[in-house]
């Protein structure tokens, strides 16, 4: 049986091109733009200068925040400036720009292909190595890993969630990774379960990548405490609250965190990330990326290094199409709108979907009609409609007791919209809003 | 090379649209619309075309030469506003009727609140109800049914609707035993279409067979007309249960008086009814009492159009009042 979760949801074309594509590694870009902020938080402080020569694996911007992350270089070479570049948030941010030569590793990194099943760490060390090694969720909101796994007093973790839904569609890379690295992923589920203390692990997978939840249903009979749990497509189920709703039934309450119903959710590619970074001593300097569109020659799944930029991954899939009238960093629900080729593959991307021309412009927006789908797909329970018009007219106060805050940019509601209201971009701009006056009234 | 587009997510987009959705009312209607033409004749066409003519003719004039703006007469929805109204007069309505209905429809009750999509009331039923009380005569003329090809019931030309009956036969101090005999066969007639009325009154299963295609297509969902239904039943079934000589049971209310078509197309409609499915069951059901409360106590014999109105005008109340279940209030775990 299937589970999902109750309140609303959607079902975009899951038009996953790129399913049947074995992750290839990409070569080593010349030259390699690692910014110091690819994480949710404080960006991290950076150590090295112009001129210095780095390894691949060298720490060269430590996390000093309580919410930050160390950052590697992915590369050997020679830092050429550290300077702003356009990073996939569209900005201008701080970034270390190395030279590539050759690929010369950490010696402390474990290159060996062996699988190493025997973990040696206790609970304080493991998360050490999670923050040392700079791990961030792979799912694409970025948190640092070592937080998040440190419960808060009074708290009690009861279960560990790992998202293997990848509900995004167009995306591959997390169902590609647990299709070839399993077994690595499975002994990183038993790093996270130490880390944090329970003796349980659900992977909820959606049905419609039955393989994966075969191979994994399969391996996980070897290991203890690690259940694996199909799940029915419907969109958002990777968001974080909805898959504790749909694998648990628990309801995590409005502004809380998963902790207090003693849940704590980690993406599939930050297990495998965990084992390598806990049994492999290897820092978070690569990862898998989808780059996939209709137009594409050649969608596929690519092992890239971070600092790469995308226009080196399109060339690897056939260069861009003659229609490309988009590219888009993450999935077509959540993900950014790049206005650069040159920028940079980080932690946080999980794909690079390329959109024709003809499905990149939207629709005249005409007058909402009431239809209610907004509401109705809502998986917040919220009322679309409601808080557009609310920050249309600025009615900061009654925008937040709507809850908008609670909102998770599904774009559900955009996506439904028969009128094609821009409804998110509304809700997006009083999340804004409101967010600065609460941090200003809390300030006070 | 071109520059790249950028844009906030989500970046793809549902087929459905504003069209698509009215369209699809205007497709559930059809298989009514055949049957008011098989009992009415060429009289239902006549009323239909002139009906759908005049709104978009209407709407078209409005918003070309007085608010200047966008003419968007295809979208669909003066076309249903039309039909429905239309199917809320009787078929031999004089056509200089039919275009004031039009003109208080499109362009009081939606034109002049903005368009589509900013009307408070439904415009089908401002439209039926200002000719109904304007013109009380034409309106309740009802022609008798004389299918293509076969007979009428009776030679009458013209003849009361169930409802007026039960209700002119109450006032006169009859009780509803001896009303029944003159409106015979009354639910079988009504479920085929074979009985006096408006023209989208007479056929319910023509009108469910519709109804079921929205409910397939999502452009309906189920909980106000079942909170509309239901209500009407308990309502009225409460009421017979204390006197049957006094009181009509809840079938003969279900079947009559143009019910289905209010239920399930005008009490419906998405613009002037509540957002959340919590605000949906009450409008439904406070829509049901106060058709019964009409139909019982009021002047008129039928109370539907007035029901949906006046709950229209609590759209906004209930909106406020009747919030959907917010994530996380639902299971305390």
């Amino acid at each position: 049986m299937f589970k999902t979760f109750k309140l609303g949801g959607v079902h975009p074309a899951e038009n996953k091109l790129s399913e049947d594509k074995p992750i290839q590694v990409l070569p080593i870009p010349k030259i390699a733009s690692i910014p110091f902020s690819q994480h949710l938080g404080a960006p991290a402080k950076v150590l090295v200068a112009r001129g210095d020569v780095v390894k691949a694996g060298q720490l060269i911007a430590k996390g000093e925040a309580f919410i930050s992350a160390n950052i590697h270089s992915s590369v050997s070479g020679k830092v050429q400036k550290i300077d702003n570049i356009v990073d996939t948030s569209g900005f201008r941010r701080p970034a270390v720009v190395i030279a590539v030569d050759g690929d010369e590793w950490e010696e402390s990194i474990d290159r060996s292909p062996e699988l190493k099943t025997e973990i040696t760490l206790g609970q304080k060390e493991i998360i050490q190595k999670i923050n040392d090694m700079g791990v961030v969720g792979l799912g694409g909101a970025t948190f640092p890993s070592h937080v998040k796994l440190m419960v808060p007093e009074g708290k009690k973790a009861e279960v560990l969630i790992i998202n293997g839904v990848e509900c995004e569609p167009y995306l591959t890379s997390d169902h590609r990774l647990m299709l070839e690295k399993g077994e690595e992923m499975l002994v990183g589920v038993q790093i996270l379960k130490i880390a944090l203390g329970v003796n349980k692990a659900i992977i909820g997978i959606e049905n419609n990548k039955p393989d994966a939840i075969k191979h994994l249903s399969d391996l996980a009979q070897k290991h203890e405490g690690i259940e694996v749990q199909g799940l029915k497509v419907k969109y958002p189920q990777g968001a974080e609250k909805q898959l504790i709703k749909a694998l648990i039934n628990r309801e995590v309450p409005s502004g809380k965190l998963p902790i207090e119903v003693g849940a704590v959710v980690n993406n599939a590619g930050t297990a495998f990330a965990v084992y390598e970074a806990v049994q492999k001593n290897k820092p978070l300097m690569e990862r898998v990326v989808t780059l996939t569109g209709k137009s594409v020659k050649d969608p596929g799944n690519f092992m890239v290094r971070i600092g790469t930029p995308i226009s080196e991954l399109i060339e690897a899939a056939g260069g861009l199409p003659e229609d490309t009238g988009k590219v888009i960093g993450g999935g077509p629900m959540m993900g950014k709108a790049l206005n650069s080729l040159e920028v940079p593959v980080v932690k946080g991307t999980s794909g690079i979907l390329i959109m024709p021309e003809k499905e990149s412009q939207r629709e005249k927006v005409l007058h909402c009609i009431r239809c209610s789908k907004c509401v109705s797909v809502c998986p917040m329970g919220l009322e679309p409609y409601l808080l557009e018009k609310l920050v249309m007219f600025e009615d900061w106060d009654r925008t937040q007791s709507e809850k908008v805050m609670d909102c998770i940019e599904c774009g559900s509601c955009h996506y439904t919209c028969p009128a094609n209201r821009p409804l998110l971009d509304y809700i997006r701009l009083g999340k804004n809003k409101v967010g600065q006056i609460m941090r200003s009234r809390a300030g006070k | 090379m071109n520059l790249l587009k950028v844009s906030g997510s989500p970046h793809v987009h549902t087929d459905n649209s504003v069209k698509n959705i009215m369209y699809g009312v205007i497709y559930a209607m059809i298989p009514a619309m055949l049957v008011s033409v098989y009992f009415f004749g060429l009289d239902a066409l006549r009323v239909m075309v002139l009906s759908v003519v005049a709104c978009l003719l209407v709407e078209y004039l409005l918003q070309k030469y007085v608010v200047k703006t966008d003419v968007t007469i295809w979208d669909g929805s003066a076309i249903i506003t039309g039909i429905l109204l239309a199917f809320n007069v009787p078929s031999n309505l004089p056509w200089w009727i039919i275009l004031i209905g039009a003109i208080v429809s499109i362009g009081v009750a939606k034109t002049s609140f903005g368009g589509l999509g900013k009307n408070i009331f439904n415009p089908a039923l401002v439209g039926r109800v200002f000719l109904l009380i304007s013109f009380p005569v034409q309106m309740t003329s009802w022609p008798v049914p004389k299918p293509i090809g076969g007979t009428a019931l009776t030679d009458a030309v013209t003849g009361p609707t169930p409802l007026g009956i039960m209700k002119e036969g109450l006032a006169a101090g009859q009780s509803v035993q001896e009303i029944m005999p003159e409106i015979p066969n009354y639910v079988q007639n009504l479920m085929t279409g074979f009985q006096g009325g408006s023209l989208g009154e007479v056929s319910a299963i023509a009108l469910i067979l519709g109804a079921i295609y929205m409910l397939y297509r999502k452009i309906i969902t189920w909980h106000t007309p079942f909170a509309y239904l239901g209500s009407v039943v308990i309502f009225s079934g409460i009421l017979w249960l204390v006197d049957p000589t006094q009181f009509v049971d809840p079938l003969f209310h279900l079947v009559t008086g143009g019910m289905i078509l209010g239920v399930f197309y005008m009490a419906t409609d998405m613009v002037s009814s509540p957002m959340s499915t919590r605000g949906q069951l009450v409008f439904g059901a406070g829509a049901g009492i106060l058709t019964i409360l009409i139909r019982v106590f009021g002047a008129y014999p039928e109370g539907v159009s007035f029901a949906i109105l006046i709950m229209n005008g609590f759209v906004p109340l209930i909106d406020r009042a009747f919030k959907p279940a917010r994530f996380g209030e639902m299971v305390k775990s």
